[in-house]
């Protein structure tokens, strides 16, 4: 409420000082560091996938326990966030995959953005088979025997050919380049969500109903249930130079954060405690799987990972804190 | 839908062309010689329906837009004096409304509207309106309803401010008026879904950015009911009161003004309507409340999370609503009585009673639910969706996507021409033309080969609904309120269910857009049922008719006007709809919408599809609406 009440005041200040030079795009957000009340608000993007919303369930945690600021966190898209380190709406982004292009646009040239490190997470991605598949057949693994297989694959969406099923569209994906330039008689069909890719996984597996895939670690299901990936031509450096030549695999990511410049410049112990935050894919699975499938809230999941694993993010909070 | 009614019926340019047509062959004739034609015309130039370029020039357009845009956001000065001050004004005003409401606390809040809800509308009202706040507080879904609240207030303030002014210069300036027509039509036609991408280009994310959208989906309802209230002052009023020498500004603050009162409250209670149908939708463009939930719902498979969500704008629609139409009706408040009201709720605002409360979920149940139904009803709903798709949708969207675009063209020209006039043939001809310009030519056709099956089912439930509640008033009544609180859900809660049920595919699309659009026709039908004069049907039945018989001699072929109207907002409330089942694998334009604002390479493409909806939608709604107002002549 206060904050609030200040955030009009600004507002209001920087409207009159906007008078004299036009209004910018950021023009009426309040300073971060400036708010009273708490020790400021520190504003996460959390992008729709459950292992992200395990980093930031665990910064937002740390953030508002160990170091007494308020979180806000927005359910944004990929693209999205960084668009809102233009406009102040974002402070940081937790787990990046890749995206050179929007690093170029807004770290670069806007200069509105910085990074800040690893997340320690590693990022696959790439098209995978229940294990019951590879069992019946096994030379399906290799991507040049997926056309001899497209019949398994078809369904009501595919039009004729086989079912690559993708998931978000916002998703970081060369799947429908892939199909046209390895010559796949297949079509992308994309479910809409992580919840609705995993569904269909796990249909696949429990009904022994074919399918194919797109799908990416870290992720909790690989603990429950086998998948197995299919072997696309090997990755090299710049093969993915040219989006719509793309005919190699996905690289390795190494997943990392960004934040915004202001962020960066002002939120002192947390922008500290963002760049030190750093942990594995198995801690990132084991939140996950703790708000997936034991019926924790975010809030809940990060406490008792917090409770348990101390030693892995003592050294996140920043000295003197 | 008062949307619907609140369009004017133009001049019909059918008529001459029916004469034409008529003059020489009748109508049917030439009707079935053109389907001939169509037909071997598509035999003969059936095309392999290669997909749409990646790499239009129409997207290259719209990327270079977009870059420009990015680069000069913050030294251009139509940004920086223009668009960026309306960005902070808005969010000036919407911080204020914020802070105002959330300054009031819980039980604040809630006296407050207890006491408005009261003073405008009278007791009744007063306790609805305490009541449905509680039920936000009771959803565990206060902060979200109040961000949603007052996204929408910000939205309505707005419209109200801009679009009543503008409304009774329409209504008083001929030329204003005909330039505003058709640009308000376009306004209305326009799925949700399209503003998006071009509104963050220009206003970026955020609340600011989420008010202005819900604003444009808005105010087009605003200044056409306040039109319509300033041009229905009776004449003779107006010069009584200049013979009195009334000034022609005293003749508008003191005569027309007052006497379109209660048309004035309706725009009101209209405007704040669709603005909640839109508010909950800019959550994918970071606008908070309610929204998000639901979008997050939608995100994880979680029906039951959403409903809450749901029920809770459902909540305050009916309280907006009705305390609206409550004060539109009331003539006067009795003060002695409503200023001790207005104070205890004051009291209770600055002494901040904000009792805590039981919170009640209806997810578990409604999850539990879905689940049985997943379990229980998969083959059955695994049978219906692949046999609808394989018997209607694949061969409608096979047929249509490897029709050239030149004989689509020509034949959206050709049947124009026959039933719904020239006018109207020539624009639907550009809108179709326009599809191929943009570069979109496939992926529009699938999204109307969904349309048209989704039209096709939402009439037949529609008209049975229509006619089953015209003809037994008991179940209308039972019906009216559900058909209420439907006709208020945000569209892409409807998306909810039919996820659940059949999973992600068009066939989900279409099955939400029939549960979306089937409630105005149903409201359509019956009234125009209804509508058949008392004494036809007593004449009717005196002639020995079976109720059969009075139905469908009698009552149907007399309601023409209303079913074609029916069909009209259907299909319009369709295509709206099927486009937003993008999110959840239907595919084509839809989907182009969603990728456009979520990958940086799809942006161009995103936008142009934005573009090609708007095309197929003004393409459809004057096909239909020439249809309706050609077969309105033909039969009086």
């Amino acid at each position: 409420m206060k904050y609030r009440k200040l955030t009009a005041v600004a507002a209001v200040g920087a409207l009159l000082l906007a008078g004299c030079s036009g209004a910018k795009s950021d023009a009426g957000e309040a300073d971060t560091a400036a708010s009273a009340g708490s020790k400021g608000t520190v504003n996460l993007a959390v992008n729709p996938w459950v292992g992200y919303e395990a980093d930031a369930a665990v910064v937002a945690y740390l953030l508002e326990h160990e170091l007494g600021y308020t979180v806000n966190k927005k359910d944004l898209k990929e693209e999205t966030s960084w668009q809102g380190f233009e406009t102040g709406e974002v402070d940081a982004i937790l787990e990046n995959w890749g995206h050179e292009d929007l690093k170029k646009k807004y770290i670069e040239e806007k200069k509105v953005a910085v990074e800040a490190g690893p997340s320690g997470n590693v990022g696959t991605i790439g098209w995978y088979v229940p294990q019951w598949m590879v069992d019946q057949y096994p030379d399906i693994t290799d991507w040049n025997n997926l056309n001899k297989y497209a019949d398994l694959f078809k369904t009501s969406e595919s039009g004729g050919k086989g079912q690559l099923l993708d998931g978000d569209p916002s998703y970081v994906t060369n799947d429908e380049a892939l199909v046209t330039n390895l010559k796949l008689n297949y079509k992308v069909v994309y479910a809409g969500s992580e919840a609705a890719l995993i569904k269909a996984a796990q249909q696949a597996t429990a009904q022994k109903k074919p399918l194919l895939f797109y799908f990416y670690e870290p992720q909790w299901l690989f603990s429950q249930e086998k998948y197995v990936r299919v072997k696309l031509p090997a990755y090299t450096d710049g093969c993915d130079a040219d989006a719509k030549k793309i005919a190699c695999d996905y690289p390795d990511y190494t997943l990392d954060k960004v934040v915004s410049q202001k962020f960066a410049d002002t939120g002192g112990a947390a922008y500290e405690l963002i760049k030190n935050f750093t942990w594995t894919n198995d801690d990132q699975n084991l939140v996950s799987d703790y708000i997936t499938n034991q019926g924790m809230d975010d809030e809940k999941a990060a406490e008792k990972w917090v409770k348990e694993h101390e030693s892995t993010w003592k050294p996140w909070i920043p000295a003197g804190s | 839908m008062t949307v619907a009614a609140a369009r004017p019926a133009g001049p019909a340019g059918g008529t001459t062309a029916r004469r034409v047509a008529t003059g020489l062959f009748s109508v049917r004739t030439v009707g079935i010689a053109l389907v001939v034609a169509t037909v071997v015309a598509y035999l003969c130039f059936r095309t392999t329906a290669a997909a749409d370029s990646s790499d239009a020039a129409a997207f290259r357009f719209f990327t270079g837009v977009r870059d420009w845009v990015d680069a000069n956001r913050d030294t251009n000065p139509i940004f920086l004096f223009g668009v960026n001050y309306l960005r902070l004004g808005v969010k000036l005003l919407t911080d204020a409304v914020a802070s105002g409401l959330t300054g009031l606390g819980f039980g604040g809040l809630v006296a407050v509207a207890g006491a408005i809800g009261f003073v405008l509308g009278g007791w009744r009202s007063g306790l609805l309106a305490l009541a449905g706040f509680l039920g936000f507080g009771l959803l565990g879904l206060w902060d979200e309803s109040v961000e949603t609240l007052s996204l929408t207030i910000s939205a309505v303030l707005i419209a109200v401010l801009f679009g009543v002014p503008i409304g009774v210069l329409a209504a008083r300036v001929r030329w204003v008026g005909a330039v505003l027509r058709p640009l308000l039509d376009v306004m209305q036609i326009l799925p949700t879904f399209a503003y998006l991408a071009p509104m963050t280009l220009l206003f970026l994310i955020g609340s600011p950015a989420a008010v202005v959208v819900t604003l444009i989906y808005a105010i087009p309802v605003t200044i056409r009911i306040t039109e319509l209230g300033i041009g229905g002052v009776p004449a003779t009023t107006i010069e009584a009161a200049e013979a009195q020498g009334s000034t022609t500004w005293q003749v508008l603050t003191k005569v027309r003004l007052p006497m379109a009162r209660p048309t004035l409250v309706l725009a009101v209670n209209q405007t704040i309507m669709m603005a909640l149908a839109m508010v909950a939708i800019t959550a994918l463009i970071d606008g908070p409340g309610l929204g998000v939930n639901i979008l997050r719902a939608l995100e994880r498979v979680n029906v039951g999370a959403a409903f809450d969500a749901g029920v809770a704008i459902v909540l305050m629609a009916i309280v907006l609503d009705r305390v609206t139409s409550a004060a539109a009706k009331r003539r006067r408040t009795d003060w002695r009585i409503a200023a001790p009201v207005v104070i205890a709720a004051l009291i209770t605002a600055i002494v901040g009673i904000n009792p805590t409360l039981p919170e009640w979920s209806f997810a578990e149940p409604v999850n539990d639910l879905t689940h049985w139904v997943e379990i229980n009803w998969y083959d059955g709903t695994e049978w219906l969706k692949n046999t609808a798709t394989t018997i209607l949708l694949n061969p409608l969207e096979n047929v249509l996507t490897t029709t050239p675009w030149w004989l689509f063209t020509l034949v959206v020209l050709a049947f124009g021409m026959l039933f719904a006039g020239w006018r109207a043939a020539l624009i639907a001809g550009a809108c179709a033309a326009g599809l191929t310009g943009l570069g979109l030519y496939q992926h529009a056709m699938q999204t109307l080969a969904n349309v048209l099956v989704a039209t096709v089912l939402t009439l037949l439930a529609g008209i049975t609904g229509g006619v089953l509640c015209a003809r037994h008033d008991r179940l209308a009544t039972v019906v009216r309120p559900v058909l209420d609180a439907a006709q208020t859900m945000p569209s892409f809660v409807y998306l909810l269910p039919a996820v659940a049920l059949f999973g992600a595919t068009r066939f989900t699309a279409i099955v939400a857009a029939v549960i979306f659009a089937v409630p105005p026709v149903v409201r359509l039908v019956e009234r125009g049922v209804r509508d058949v004069p008392a004494t036809v049907v007593e004449a009717a039945l005196s002639a020995g008719s079976t109720p059969r018989q009075l139905l469908w001699k009698v009552q149907l072929p007399m309601a023409r006007g209303g079913l074609l109207l029916a069909a009209n907002q259907g299909i319009v409330m369709v295509l709206s709809m099927v486009v937003v089942g993008g999110l959840v694998g239907a595919g084509a334009l839809g989907y182009d919408v969603v990728a456009g604002f979520s990958q940086h390479e799809d942006f161009g493409k995103g936008l142009a599809a934005g573009f090609a909806i708007v095309l197929l939608g003004v393409l459809l709604d004057r096909l239909t609406q020439g249809f309706h107002r050609a077969a309105g002549r033909g039969s009086s």
